[in-house]
């Protein structure tokens, strides 16, 4: 059964169009809805939404720092939900989080109450396949599309099971480390995209480490679109206005569109 | 045959419902080698052989037992100590570094990069690495590094390049952040060496394997001392690698009581809910949305929010007890080891018998054996700013709740007025031990 994300971002793809996957970290500042509808004016084809953790070891010092600047705020998953209730972007909504916030609500009221706050699809970066078990039950039944991260590393039999399992997209991480700006990306990118795109049909979107529209673009090549993350919160955490994201998040469409 | 208490994991790695691996994809291979690899590891007598020759003629195992008769007479119960302070830099984590730096060269790796709280075992590490020609990094809270300025000197000078934590509370939950971050962009030739046992499996149970020594050689040195086994066995817990190991040597025994001594501050089974940080389902102190609270504990050992899952499952299953001991008792259970026996406990250590020395009524004329996890040397300044000119004279008293008038251990100093006894804590109250 197809869910709407991977709808959505099928027909975008099927229809010639390198998807972009902007990011911004909820709650990170009181007009955060306003950068993400910036972000989604800008031309994405849909908007991870990160829910802030304590301890997010995936994530380099940037969304480091955006996810304790919004917690500093008072910010929560249920202040994040129920702000997104009340917006109508017209694009799908991922979900980011680490799986003790969703673990400590519950798994059940946890995917129940994202569904119901409007996110299509859910990225839990410490929950593997081995693990699946503990998530992907209650996030099928809310009707959330679970997407799964495939590494440089992953051995074939491992992407061909994390291809099979994932819904949505499946996210190819461009490099070995956390998220955050790289000056370059090197070969494995490109290799991985091939691996997945051999592997199967559903959207392939590469993220980690991309810095210009430049990066977007060449690691959007050999794949379907490319998730940006680090780049655009660095610069709303000096400071750049929403409409400032959005200018920046246009740049990338541009120079994917340009590809 | 039922399973053994603390046999292996199941095939996901959990102990009952705690453990798994919740690591992200880019490490799951890593974990999937590291298991393989040890599994293959345990079972080839050359590899055991090799590590049996380090832990003895490098480490110093087997590391002692040691009765301790005046304050165990003072006390009223007999007090045996696991000597882990006497083994080479000084604490029970050589034991679990050799072990996974020769299984880092077996596996082709030549970088090891370590978390440390205390330094103990990013010291270890240090050494090991030095030891067997393996670069390594150790990640250490800034607030840690300033706490353990000398264990930070000493693992430089091991050749080891130590890089602050400076994120979050800087200290050992910070450490392992950074040292998971490192992993997940060097894990094609770096291993972690991760000192507890916690983490995705199979750690929580490797490292507990590679600590079993210590439980399995004090169960028979306490045999061959007093003739049979103790009737409580206790070890400070904070992930709980040294509690893991002694409990190992005891778990069949259900006649033996199991305690670990968790720091008020911390306390993650006492406190904590389970919850999922670092790789595994364990208990967590935490808030309501999932968010990991800080510990707080003068010991920088023991200062973090989890616990290994081990721990958590034995709680669950009644098979061991754990308790929480405030900073103060620690400081007096410091003091009163060091003048009553000429030992100074490294402060983690101190946990364990300041939970023996609040209980000593419940546990009279018992027999008790301590895991003295390590040596208090790299304590002493942080306690000599603490106790300051006094060292620690008035401390040398039985306080607490047992304490019916207060009575100096000796006649050294001023004695503490007994208006100035305080209470117990905030801490839930022990009931008495009972053998299971």
């Amino acid at each position: 059964m197809t869910g709407p994300l991977e709808a959505h971002l099928r027909s975008r793809r099927d229809a010639g169009r390198k998807l972009l996957v902007p990011y911004v970290t909820g709650g990170l500042r009181d007009d955060w809805l306003d950068v993400l509808r910036a972000l989604v004016a800008a031309g994405a084809d849909a908007v991870e939404v990160g829910i802030p953790f304590s301890d997010p070891v995936m994530d380099g010092p940037t969304i480091q720092e955006a996810s304790q600047r919004a917690l500093d705020r008072g910010t929560t998953p249920a202040t994040i939900l129920s702000e997104l209730r009340h917006v109508e972007v017209g694009v799908p909504l991922v979900a980011m989080t680490y799986f003790n916030l969703v673990f400590r609500a519950g798994t059940e009221r946890f995917a129940k109450e994202a569904a119901a706050a409007g996110v299509s699809g859910v990225i839990v970066p410490d929950v593997p396949l081995e693990e699946l078990g503990e998530w992907a039950p209650a996030a099928d039944a809310a009707g959330l599309e679970t997407v799964l991260l495939a590494s440089p590393i992953s051995p074939d039999e491992r992407l061909a099971r994390l291809c099979a399992r994932s819904r949505g997209f499946v996210y190819g991480v461009n490099l070995m480390g956390v998220t955050g700006e790289r000056a370059a990306l090197g070969e494995r990118s490109a290799r991985l995209a091939r691996r997945l795109k051999a592997a199967t049909d559903l959207p392939v979107v590469m993220g980690f480490g991309v810095s210009s529209g430049d990066q977007a673009r060449a690691v959007a090549e050999p794949a379907d679109g490319v998730v940006v993350a680090s780049a655009i919160m660095r610069r709303v955490l000096d400071g750049a206005s929403a409409d400032e994201a959005g200018e920046f998040t246009a740049g990338l469409r541009a120079a994917l569109d340009a590809g | 045959m039922t399973a053994p208490v603390m046999g292996e994991p199941d095939a996901t790695g959990r102990f009952g419902r705690f453990g798994g691996r919740f690591v992200p994809e880019t490490l799951m291979p890593a974990c999937l080698e590291l298991e393989a690899a040890f599994r293959d590891a345990w079972a080839d007598v050359a590899f055991r052989a090799e590590l049996d020759r380090l832990l003895r003629d490098y480490a110093g195992r087997p590391s002692r037992l040691t009765e301790c008769e005046r304050l165990g007479e003072h006390l009223g119960l007999r007090l045996l100590l696991k000597r882990e302070d006497l083994n080479h830099t000084g604490s029970h984590k050589i034991n679990n570094v050799l072990g996974q730096a020769l299984l880092t060269k077996r596996m082709g790796k030549h970088r090891v990069v370590a978390e440390t709280g205390a330094g103990q075992h990013g010291v270890a590490s240090a050494t090991a690495a030095a030891l067997l020609g393996l670069d390594c990094v150790v990640y250490m809270g800034e607030v840690d590094m300033a706490r353990q300025e000398l264990n930070v000197f000493r693992m430089r000078l091991l050749g080891t390049e130590v890089r602050p934590a400076s994120s979050g509370s800087r200290t050992l939950k910070d450490a392992v952040n950074e040292a998971m971050r490192d992993w997940v962009a060097t894990v094609e030739t770096t291993h972690y060496l991760l000192g507890s046992v916690m983490g995705p499996h199979p750690y929580p149970w490797m490292v507990r394997e590679l600590h079993r020594v210590v439980g399995d050689e004090a169960r028979e040195q306490c045999r061959a001392l007093t003739g049979g086994d103790p009737d409580v066995v206790v070890a400070c817990v904070g992930g709980g690698s040294n509690a893991a190991g002694i409990f190992a040597g005891f778990a069949e025994l259900p006649a033996v009581a199991l305690v670990g001594a968790e720091p008020a501050g911390g306390a993650a089974i006492g406190r904590g809910v389970p919850g999922v940080v670092h790789g595994s389902k364990s208990f967590l102190v935490q808030d309501e949305f999932g968010q990991v609270q800080e510990a707080q504990s003068i010991s920088a050992g023991l200062d973090y929010p989890g616990v290994g899952p081990e721990h958590a499952h034995l709680a669950d299953a009644g098979r061991a007890r754990y308790e929480a001991v405030t900073d103060d008792e620690v400081l007096d259970a410091f003091v009163m080891l060091s003048r009553t026996e000429g030992i100074i406990p490294a402060l983690e250590s101190a946990h364990a018998l300041a939970w023996v020395i609040r209980e000593r009524e419940a546990l009279a004329g018992r027999t008790v054996l301590v895991n003295l996890s390590g040596r208090g040397d790299k304590d002493v300044q942080q306690v000599s700013e603490i106790l300051g000119d006094d060292a620690g004279r008035s401390r040398a008293t039985l306080r607490g709740p047992a304490a019916s008038p207060a009575s100096p251990v000796r006649p050294a100093g001023p004695v503490r007025p007994a208006g100035s006894v305080r209470p117990a804590g905030s801490v839930r109250p022990a009931g008495p031990v009972r053998p299971a």
